[in-house]
């Protein structure tokens, strides 16, 4: 058995790169195609608002877990292996995407409708109503919400270790498996998560302070 | 593509993701029930504490809300058990869900008991209504009522998040999962098969939590409209 040392410490602030990272990809991604979804959520064809509802009820009602075991273990058999990093990845995208598009259709629909009234008015068809008048309002009420959601992001690709993605969760359990002194290192591991996190939470919270500061 | 889908494991292992289903059922039950206890008293304790109460309070949700809930099973199951205190996987489970659930009650429910204004308390007092009666009938209740879509959707974010339980050994339907794929080698189809059952879970626990609802705001009940 190998005592606790700073080597260790150091190993998982490495592996809390690859948290971050995975982090990174799963928002980009997620916002990427959580907008469209959004942009869906609140078209007026009857088609696109069904398909992209159904899709958020999906994926809102597995879990996470499921749709990670779904694309490594379940894809790989039939034939299209994905290394962890892309399977995490992609799965993290599909479930980013589900929240964020319902997140930001509830904020378009905080826009008060008689901008869009008043832009139609002035004869802006319906791309430049959305471009210039309703989205750059939607996006200021959208802020906050989308900063707390980050924090879900971060936390849940913990559970790309269960598929061998060494992020900072499977760092921990590698160091657990040599040390063997699993309350320090995963009380080390949700530290590390928690100073990534509590700074995401707070800024979320001013931010939402100084959006009503306003009214 | 050649892949020829086979779901006739279905005929033998049914039994097994039937078995698996309600310990989820069972865990989550348990949890967010007990999770609701902890976290209403943690909002009351928020909201009309001291500030050491506050404080505590306040620290237990932000530690828990900021950490992933695998963290908070492994240190649950492995940590304890290390310095001593040995539990079971399944009790395990259930407290650290049940810490994990009382945290954002508290958050939810704060909302909804900072939403009581002054003058319903004085109310109360003037109409000679006890403490007691007084936190359960005019704050708890109404409050409840107020934000009772959150709770519901914690309930069933819950309900999924329990899949991580199958990380220590639990047995529930995520580990069903694992252990029918291991022995078909039928994976893409047990997921499929697993998520279905997940999305009929969640329906029944949001009806669950509607009926529930129902039963529980009679003012709601009769005249339909929100607080």
């Amino acid at each position: 058995m190998i005592q606790l040392n700073a080597n260790h410490l150091l190993y998982l602030l490495e592996a809390a790169r690859w948290t971050l990272l995975l982090s990174v990809i799963a928002f980009v991604g997620g916002a990427i195609l959580g907008l469209p979804l959004a942009l869906m959520r609140v078209s007026a064809s009857r088609l696109l608002r069904g398909l992209a509802s159904g899709y958020i009820q999906l994926i809102q009602g597995t879990p996470l877990l499921i749709v990670l075991f779904l694309s490594y273990f379940g894809l790989g058999i039939m034939g299209y292996k994905l290394v962890p990093l892309v399977a995490a990845g992609l799965s993290l995208t599909f479930y980013a995407a589900a929240f964020l598009g319902e997140i930001w259709r509830g904020c378009i629909e905080a826009v008060p409708r008689t901008q869009q009234e008043a832009a139609d008015c002035l004869g802006l068809n319906r791309f430049q109503q959305y471009a210039w008048v309703i989205l750059p309002q939607a996006v200021r009420i959208a802020i906050p919400p989308t900063v707390g959601f980050m924090v879900q992001i971060v936390k849940n690709t913990s559970l790309a270790s269960v598929i061998g993605f060494v992020e900072l969760a499977r760092a921990g359990q590698i160091v657990n498996n040599s040390t063997f002194e699993p309350f320090a290192i995963f009380t080390a591991v949700a530290i590390i998560y928690f100073a990534i996190c509590y700074p995401l939470s707070l800024a979320a919270r001013t931010l939402e302070r100084r959006a009503h500061a306003g009214r | 593509m050649s892949y020829k889908f086979d779901f006739e494991f279905l005929a033998e292992r049914w039994p097994d993701f039937a078995a698996g289903a309600w310990l989820t059922i069972q865990l989550t039950v348990a949890s967010i029930a007990l999770g609701f206890v902890v976290g209403t008293v943690c909002a009351l304790a928020r909201v009309y504490g001291g500030p050491v109460l506050r404080r505590v309070t306040g620290a237990y949700v932000e530690a828990i809300r900021n950490t992933p809930l695998l963290i908070q099973i492994f240190i649950v199951y492995f940590g304890l058990s290390s310095l001593g205190l040995k539990l079971s996987a399944d009790v395990s489970a259930v407290l650290a869900l049940t810490i994990n659930m009382g945290a954002y009650t508290t958050e939810i429910m704060r909302a909804g008991v900072q939403s009581i204004q002054r003058t319903q308390l004085e109310a109360a007092d003037c109409l000679g209504l006890s403490r007691l009666q007084t936190i359960l009938h005019v704050v708890l209740l109404p409050a409840m009522e107020r934000v009772y879509p959150s709770l519901a959707s914690q309930g069933v974010l819950l309900m999924l998040a329990s899949s991580i339980a199958s990380q220590i050994s639990v047995e529930e339907l995520t580990a069903t999962a694992n252990l029918v794929q291991s022995d078909t080698y039928r994976s893409f189809e047990v997921y499929v098969v697993v998520a279905v059952v997940y999305l009929a879970l969640s329906a029944l626990y949001r009806l669950g939590f509607w009926a529930i609802g129902q039963g529980l705001f009679e003012r709601r009940r009769r005249l339909g409209t929100p607080l």
